[in-house]
């Protein structure tokens, strides 16, 4: 179910937009920061609230990255696998990266506390090979570099 | 609350006050690079310790945008001595302080690098590593503003619009259309409700200009924006900014919140009717959304597919209104443009591309960073004056400029001046700005391969050409790298290309065979050892056949 605070601030969208589709987007991530993923209720739930077809809102939903369908682990950790990082290294890392944490790119942890998706760039080209792990960005990575980062996490979990 | 010219000039007296009395002043980056190698550390050890030793009430520490030397961040600079510190970590805080008033610390200086800074000509980026990015006061006490002001209260909106336009400046998104003619458009169009949107959807591999511009000096395209609404009539507009961007996001909404309570965003501007308000709105992962009718679909709540233009936003934007697109550089350029006149901008540069260009400098190259040069500079002086060559030795091979959209430019045109004209000859484009050096090591077919297989998941798959072409091109590439090739292939692709290129619906796809295009031209003996000799001459590829290529 949609929380209060959360109609509050989609229905300010709208009425900011002047009309409820408009608003739609900006509804699934307001929904997403608070619960991670958007499940087929969740968005039904959306839907229902700004006057659209479940089909209609999930159709706009599959056409966008960050939109999960899908639950995440705990923390998003985003992979750059754009021009800079690949000329820089990136393939080397992304195998050290796969092999430590266990997964490949779309995969979860079994911990749950890691989710590993690709990115087309972060805009840290100057300090390539680069990762972004919830809205933290890490540059210049060295499999070692890579190894204290998780650690780090893993010891905040 | 409104706000006077007065108010503005009160406001920057205080600010200026406050440096009565300062003797030193350490900027600290404090844009994401920097940020990146723990710069926010080094700027509360710097604070602390002012304060331990009570040099507060002459040593100002302050976070400031982009210092562009990326490379050997985190960066400082200390004025007035105007020196440059890198790689400063919390263990060199104590020798910078005792170093004050005498001389540098001598390991950290980077004055080496002083080709870097002198080479450089900074109008975009003028307040970038000057003022603080989460100080509106502070960017008003550095004139911010006060075009604003000057295109509200001393100005109709024909005479900015004439501004813009003898300023010559062009599209800075990579098209390099005339943006007084856009605005012209727009303000002709007849219709009540108009809006202006910045394109913040920098989605470019190899780009970060408008992350820079946004996490350094997000008021400048701010006053671009509201200035371009004063001008065209639009009283709303959206910045359309990429998730992958938290801190430009997070410093453009406080930076909003900051303007609105100072009163210039919101209703009566500078005591005028004029009422302008701004939202950010929040990209979902999807590059075509760069696209202005692509970006104007997610805005209004649907898939991000671009659609046939004419009719252009100019007359039929958002939800049907006119609409007003420009990207966040060109927003950037236009708050000079109105203090300092349109000839003033029109001096600068070349005959058809005026002021400078704010690059990103990627790759293979000593001093990656964010630099801005005139139009006009030569290829060579940013790749190997400003960028300060190639490391390890290495041997130049190619700059790829324009990103998927763009084109690799070989050794022999380095001496080409960079403008809109000179790129396209030699079948590049300008982009949005991303320069990504590339050296011997780099395999040319494999860079194709790359870019290929970007613009393949990001085509939307609404037409056939880029939807199955994109794929097709692909599959040829992946066959050459991996050694199975034919002779065939190479006619193929060239058709290939050409079909693409003419017959898709948008800028994706009708830019998205330039990579392979121009590597064809270039270095067309790469993927003829690829197919008759079965090698890779960069070495970077698996061409003997017996394993899957990388």
């Amino acid at each position: 179910m949609l929380t209060d605070d959360m109609k509050k601030k989609i229905e300010e969208e709208c009425h900011r937009c002047g009309n409820r589709q408009g608003a739609c987007i900006e509804a699934i991530q307001t929904a997403q920061t608070f619960w991670g993923w958007i499940s087929d209720e969740n968005m039904e739930h959306i839907a229902r609230f700004l006057g659209m077809s479940p089909a209609e809102l999930d159709g706009v939903a599959s056409f966008y990255n960050h939109i999960y369908r899908k639950p995440v682990g705990k923390h998003i950790v985003m992979v750059c696998d754009s021009v800079s990082c690949w000329v820089m290294g990136y393939e080397k890392l992304l195998d050290h990266m796969t092999q430590r944490l266990g997964i490949g790119l779309g995969g979860t942890t079994a911990d749950g506390l890691f989710t590993m998706v690709p990115i087309q760039c972060l805009g840290a080209c100057d300090k390539a090979p680069a990762i972004m792990i919830d809205e933290k960005l890490y540059t210049d990575l060295t499999p070692e570099k890579f190894d204290r980062i998780i650690e780090k996490y893993r010891e905040g979990a | 609350m409104t706000l006077t010219f007065e108010d503005l000039q009160q406001i920057a007296k205080i600010e200026k006050d406050k440096q009565e009395g300062i003797k030193y002043q350490i900027n600290v980056c404090v844009a994401a690079g920097c940020l990146s190698c723990q710069s926010g550390v080094v700027k509360e050890s710097l604070e602390r310790e002012v304060n331990r030793r009570g040099l507060e009430n002459w040593t100002r520490v302050k976070g400031v945008g982009c210092l562009g030397l990326c490379a050997v961040g985190p960066l400082l600079y200390l004025e007035p001595d105007g020196v440059y510190y890198q790689g400063v970590q919390v263990s060199d805080v104590s020798e910078i302080l005792d170093s004050l008033g005498g001389s540098p610390v001598s390991r950290l200086d980077c004055s080496s690098h002083l080709p870097f800074f002198k080479r450089q000509q900074k109008i975009v980026l003028e307040n970038c590593g000057k003022v603080d990015p989460e100080s509106i006061e502070d960017y008003i006490a550095e004139g911010g503003y006060q075009a604003l002001y000057t295109a509200l209260r001393a100005m109709t909106p024909n005479e900015v619009i004439d501004d813009v336009a003898t300023s010559g400046l062009r599209g800075r998104g990579g098209a390099g259309f005339p943006t007084g003619l856009k605005w012209t458009a727009v303000s002709k169009a007849f219709n009540k409700t108009k809006f202006v949107i910045c394109n913040a959807d920098e989605g470019d591999p190899g780009a970060f200009m408008d992350r820079s511009v946004l996490e350094s000096d997000p008021h400048r395209v701010i006053e671009g924006m509201a200035i371009a609404g004063a001008a065209v009539g639009a009283t709303n507009g959206f910045i359309y900014v990429r998730a992958e961007y938290p801190l430009a996001v997070r410093r453009l909404r406080h930076a909003i919140a900051q303007a609105e309570r100072l009163g210039v965003l919101g209703k009566n501007v500078f005591n005028t009717t004029f009422d302008f308000e701004i939202k950010v709105r929040l990209g979902a992962g999807a590059f075509v959304c760069g696209e202005e009718t692509a970006l104007i679909a997610s805005i209004e709540g649907r898939r991000g597919t671009p659609r046939p233009r004419p009719p252009f936003p100019a007359e039929f934007g958002l939800w049907g209104f006119p609409t007003l697109i420009n990207n966040v550089e060109t927003f950037a350029n236009i708050p000079p443009i109105i203090r300092n006149g349109g000839d003033w901008f029109a001096e600068i540069g070349t005959e058809k591309s005026k002021g400078t260009k704010v690059f990103a400098l990627a790759g293979r190259v000593n001093n990656t960073g964010l630099i801005e040069v005139p139009m006009g500079t030569p290829l060579r002086d940013i790749v190997f004056d400003i960028g300060g060559g190639i490391p390890e030795n290495r041997r130049f091979k190619a700059v790829q400029t324009g990103g998927p959209s763009g084109g690799c430019i070989p050794e022999q045109f380095l001496d080409m001046p960079v403008d809109y004209e000179s790129l396209a000859k030699v079948g590049s484009i300008m982009g949005s700005g991303g320069l990504i050096i590339m050296d011997e090591t780099s395999c040319m077919v494999d860079v194709a391969k790359f870019f290929m297989e970007f613009c393949m998941s990001e085509s939307c798959g609404k037409c056939v050409p880029c939807r199955v072409g994109t794929t097709q091109i692909y599959n040829l590439l992946s066959s050459i790298t991996n050694g199975t090739g034919k002779s065939a292939d190479i006619p193929n692709l060239e058709e290939l290309c050409d079909l693409v290129k003419n017959t898709s619906l948008c800028g994706l796809g009708q830019t998205s065979p330039n990579p392979v295009m121009s590597t064809l031209r270039y270095f067309r003996d790469e993927y003829e050892a690829h197919i008759h000799d079965k090698t890779c001459p960069a070495g970077a590829c698996n061409c003997g056949g017996s394993k899957e290529a990388k």
